[in-house]
């Protein structure tokens, strides 16, 4: 900043652009920036190393390297493409279900969230309160939000549905938060100015501003909590993650492998899907 | 416009050709088309979707209104964290935000290179290209919790296996947002630096990497953020860190203690969440 002000001096007083050279001379230099960036990255990295030991490999660590990687290749295509209650496709199915209802719920959710944390519409404190109140929801890992809810619902879907209802209101409502602040307020003016009524003046002034950000954070979210929802299984929250898990401890290399196929051209569809949908949200259908 | 008398200003889809647009004459002759609305066909096809996935996954109200007050209960405990556990949570923690540090500076080291070869106005080659993001999609589907237990499973339980599958996770998703980043970068100083006399490489240094860097170090400190948050939980497959304690709390219903731990972590990560926030505020 204070470069450019002595340049912006130096061509008032002589009254003459730089020449060429003079401007290379004078250009901005940052290598103290940098130094700086990467001596903080290095002591980082030297005190983080510390505790990070590299104990080598374990006993069976080869085998289950080899084991994953022949599985991947050798997927159990009776299990990949059987139609029970333990093969992929339906445990797939049950995974997308959670994600489903449980990104519905926590969008539905976080809409009073959302607008009770928003500061041009509620008074700074409150709003600094909701605030707060997200950003917990947020840091407690759903991982753990799904352990507290098994002592209430028991194991099951049902409670990978309720945790990811929880769990998705932290993001979807700061996400929310940002296109209620950018409301247009002139378009209320306008409305106001033509006689509306408050009603009148959500349907046509508010809801018409939110809807396509609203419908394009929930998507993007059901992208994440279809991941998440695989995870979720681990701790008996229903879903594909305990099969797999499961698998992976009792050595089942051919059905673990026919899990991460499912997992992943699962993973890759939504993404395709949601990535479009989005688009078209983005630049009007 | 002019002498049209009905202006179609969209593009005319299969549902247009089914559901008819409805023709409304103006008062001054003109007539305007206006679009069937695609709502009640979209709420239809969501009504399908939640009664299908209330059947798949078994969800009640009921239960939870009839559990309510356990969660409650629990939620109270939560919130009386206990004070006297602070001292068994500061080494995990610790544990847990190195895990995070080493591992996404080793996933974002991998990624710089790998996303630069898979932008497709750095590299001509589109083959290379679709295989490299094809490699980081895959990378990017599996859940970091898996990588961690298969990471366990070969390299033992602690928090080695945490910062792998930390680093895997980072490559995925640094290599992806930087790609993206990287190809909306102003080619012109480049095509300039060539024009000049400068070899690839030299145009290539001078003219993209100091666009490329503040972006490449603002996804590295969001990716930062999020990896303190996920390395927490890793520990509950044996990776090191938090998760271990969290779990441990848990299994033994001490909920006192587990406040404790999520107090700390809440703590650590609104912190470093500001400090990062400010940073790449910074840096843009």
């Amino acid at each position: 900043m204070a470069k450019k002000i002595q340049l912006e001096n130096f061509e008032q007083t002589f009254d003459r652009k730089l020449t060429a050279a003079e401007a290379y001379a004078a250009r901005p230099r940052k290598w103290m920036l940098y130094t700086l960036i990467v001596l903080i990255i290095a002591v980082l990295v030297g005190w983080s190393s510390s505790d990070v030991h590299f104990t080598g490999l374990t006993v069976t660590g080869t085998e289950v390297a080899k084991g994953v990687l022949h599985g991947v290749f050798h997927p159990d295509t009776g299990l990949l493409f059987g139609t029970g209650d333990t093969d992929v496709p339906y445990l797939l199915m049950q995974t997308v279900a959670i994600a489903v209802l449980g990104t519905l719920c926590g969008a539905i959710l976080a809409i009073p969230f959302a607008f009770l944390a928003s500061t041009n519409i509620m008074p700074k404190p409150v709003a600094y309160v909701f605030r707060l109140l997200i950003l917990m929801i947020r840091t407690i890992p759903s991982l753990v939000w799904a352990l507290m809810w098994i002592r209430v619902t028991g194991p099951g879907a049902a409670c990978g549905v309720i945790t990811q209802s929880v769990c998705s209101i932290g993001m979807i409502s700061k996400m929310y938060i940002t296109a209620i602040e950018d409301l247009d307020t002139h378009i209320l003016e306008s409305l106001d100015a033509m006689g509306c009524n408050a009603f009148e003046k959500i349907r046509y002034g508010v809801i018409p501003q939110l809807t396509a950000s609203f419908i394009s954070t929930t998507i993007y979210r059901f992208d994440i909590n279809l991941k998440d929802a695989t995870t979720l299984g681990i701790v008996g929250a229903g879903g594909i993650g305990a099969s797999l898990v499961q698998c992976l401890n009792s050595r089942r290399w051919a059905m673990v492998g026919a899990f991460v196929w499912g997992l992943m051209v699962l993973a890759l569809i939504i993404e395709f899907v949601s990535t479009r949908i989005r688009r078209k949200l983005a630049h009007g259908a | 416009m002019d002498n049209e008398n009905t202006a179609v200003l969209y593009k005319e889809t299969l549902y247009d050709k089914i559901f008819r647009p409805q023709i409304i004459t103006l008062e001054n002759g003109h007539t305007v088309r206006r679009r069937r609305s695609r709502t009640p066909f979209v709420l239809l096809a969501l009504i399908l979707a939640i009664v299908w996935a209330l059947k798949m996954t078994g969800f009640d109200i009921r239960i939870i209104v009839s559990r309510f007050p356990k969660l409650l209960d629990l939620m109270e405990k939560l919130f009386h964290p206990d004070w006297s556990f602070f001292p068994k949570v500061i080494s995990p923690l610790l544990d847990t935000i190195k895990m995070s540090i080493l591992g996404t500076v080793i996933g974002c080291a991998l990624a710089l290179p790998v996303a630069i070869l898979a932008s497709s106005n750095i590299n001509p080659s589109i083959v290379i290209v679709s295989i490299f993001r094809f490699v980081l999609a895959l990378i990017r589907t599996l859940p970091t919790l898996v990588i961690a237990l298969v990471c366990a499973l070969i390299f033992s339980l602690g928090t080695f296996s945490g910062t792998v599958a930390i680093a895997i996770f980072t490559f995925g998703v640094v290599s992806k947002m930087l790609y993206e980043s990287v190809e909306t970068i102003d080619m012109g100083p480049f095509e300039a630096m060539e024009a000049l006399g400068a070899n690839k490489f030299q145009a290539f240094w001078s003219a993209c990497v100091p666009q490329i860097l503040p972006v490449y170090l603002s996804h590295s400190l969001y990716c930062f953020e999020m990896n303190v948050r996920a390395s927490a939980i890793l520990g509950y497959v044996g990776a090191g860190g938090l998760g271990i304690t969290i779990n441990e709390r848990i299994g033994w219903r001490d909920y006192e203690g587990l406040g404790m731990v999520l107090l700390s972590l809440f703590v650590v990560v609104a912190f470093i969440e500001f400090f990062s926030a400010y940073l790449r505020k910074k840096l843009s």
